[in-house]
């Protein structure tokens, strides 16, 4: 689905990572991790479309990322469903509209009034529906950003730190969700720092775990 | 089809979009003022147009021959020239004005009290022309053999630069329309370009979520398209009530007759929905270019 070989990025020509690369299979479980500032986030992009590599190849769904077009990008992003470090959210609109954003800008809105409703209680946001994201706590806000995630029943989920802002009660929660997801059949993709998080997921699903470290990438890491 | 969907519009892309209280003010004020603006452009070309042509067809159509001679020899002369006249191709009639109508000619300089009789005053020849008119180099090289002191007037040196004046008038006219809407056009431009920085982050987190570049920049070039046609209404609907408080233009004069007559008072609105279109068309390039540069 989502395929990067030898790829290498730079900021302003230093050097990121180089040679990287990783392979998601459908249905498959993973996690990113390493130390902060590795480029667990910029591998992320990468993977959505969001940035192009530096040099070697980024295939999504089958396309040369560096060969799509504008619309091309759009259209692949409506195939994954990311949950974001910082959430990313349109503050002035309310929780509903927010996770039926994705829905909205595909013009599949008439598929919102069911879903919504089922989605905000699976994440167990119904009672703040109305709120704005502001008015939400981190917890709430993470839980929203995997229902936004998720709306548009995407191929592949990849979560950018989503246990980040919340206490470990809370990251079980989520990480349930998530996990929940990938029985359903969806490809997931976590980055995360957090070994605990790992261990606990470890032990409810298979998951790969990889590592990056030094500008390389790790497989098959074992905690 | 695609004006209809603009109109409908689309309530999930407007609402993603926060309303910016600033450029939807300055953007419904700068189209109205330049509406109103556009009204008096408009009406300055169409009354200078109208003008024109009425000057052309009223003068071209007649000529003055002016005879001034000793007393004793002015009837003699006027017989002589009505006779040449008679007999020259090109002219329709010519008669010679009577007292009352010389002295009404000169009232609106010396008033109706002008003692005529008391002043030696050349004698008038109205002279109405046929359609192709006549030689007038012909006619006057046979009054100077026939009559010594006829003067043949036809109009050509003041009626040339009038109309051609007036003609230029309608050109800027014209002119001042299309800076208008440049200027309106180029207002939009700043306008939507300013809506769309301030909304980097709102544009980005649609991006993420799938949205192509058309369906962001509908949400502006609609808004902003509704409020420039909302804000030229106004400004027409000001523009024409000022026009039509002039004063009358009967008293003859070329500002009283500053306006609109008959079905000419439907041009002015025209003017809404070009702004809108205006407005469409620039607010959709400012918006796919700047979303380009975004990228």
């Amino acid at each position: 689905m989502i395929e990067l070989d030898n790829v290498a990025y730079s900021y302003g020509g230093d050097s990121l990572f180089a040679d990287l690369s990783l392979q998601l299979q459908p249905g498959s479980f993973q996690f990113l991790t390493g130390p902060s500032g590795a480029g667990k986030t910029t591998l992320l992009k990468l993977c959505y479309g969001d940035l192009l590599a530096t040099s070697g190849s980024v295939t999504l769904f089958g396309k040369d990322a560096a060969t799509l077009t504008r619309d091309d990008v759009a259209m692949t992003r409506r195939r994954i469903g990311v949950v974001h470090q910082d959430c990313q959210f349109l503050d002035h609109l309310p929780l509903t509209e927010n996770v039926a954003l994705p829905l909205q800008v595909s013009g599949r809105t008439h598929e919102a009034e069911g879903n919504l409703t089922d989605l905000l209680a699976w994440v167990g946001l119904s009672r703040q529906a109305d709120q704005t994201p502001p008015q939400l706590s981190g917890g709430e806000r993470q839980r929203a950003a995997l229902a936004r995630a998720v709306i548009t029943s995407p191929d592949v989920i990849i979560a950018d730190e989503p246990t980040g802002n919340v206490d470990w009660e809370m990251s079980q929660r989520l990480l349930t969700l998530l996990i929940e997801l990938n029985r359903m059949g969806k490809t997931v993709l976590i980055a995360t720092h957090d070994l605990n998080l790992i261990r606990f997921a470890k032990s409810q699903v298979v998951a790969n775990v990889l590592r990056i470290k030094g500008g390389r990438m790790e497989t098959g890491v074992t905690l | 089809m695609q004006l209809w969907a603009l109109l409908q519009g689309d309530r999930h892309a407007d609402r993603a979009v926060p309303p910016t209280g600033f450029t939807a003010r300055l953007t419904v004020f700068t189209a109205g003022a330049m509406a109103f603006l556009a009204v008096f452009a408009l009406a300055l070309s169409v009354a200078t147009g109208r003008l024109a042509d009425r000057w052309a067809a009223e003068l071209a159509q007649t000529s003055t021959l002016r005879i001034s001679a000793p007393v004793g020899e002015v009837d003699a002369q006027v017989t002589a020239a009505l006779r040449v006249l008679e007999t020259t191709p090109g002219v329709g009639s010519a008669r010679s004005l009577t007292e009352e109508e010389e002295r009404a000619l000169l009232e609106p300089w010396f008033g109706p009290d002008l003692p005529v009789d008391s002043l030696r005053l050349p004698q008038l020849i109205e002279i109405v022309e046929t359609g192709d008119g006549y030689d007038a180099s012909g006619l006057r090289a046979r009054l100077q053999a026939e009559v010594p002191g006829a003067v043949l007037d036809d109009h050509t040196r003041w009626r040339a630069p009038l109309i051609d004046a007036a003609t230029r008038l309608r050109t800027l006219g014209w002119i001042a329309l299309l800076l208008i809407g440049g200027a309106v056009a180029a207002m939009i431009t700043l306008a939507a370009q300013s809506a769309l920085s301030a909304n980097a982050q709102v544009i980005r987190v649609m991006r993420l979520v799938g949205a192509r570049d058309a369906y962001i920049a509908r949400a502006f070039v609609r808004r902003f398209t509704l409020r420039a046609g909302a804000g030229a209404l106004i400004g027409t609907a000001l523009g024409l009530l000022a026009v039509a408080l002039m004063p009358d233009g009967d008293t003859g004069g070329f500002l009283t007759g500053l306006g609109f007559s008959g079905t000419g008072w439907l041009l002015p609105l025209l003017i809404p929905p070009l702004a809108a279109a205006v407005a469409f068309f620039a607010t959709r390039a400012a918006a796919l270019r700047t979303l380009r540069s975004q990228a």
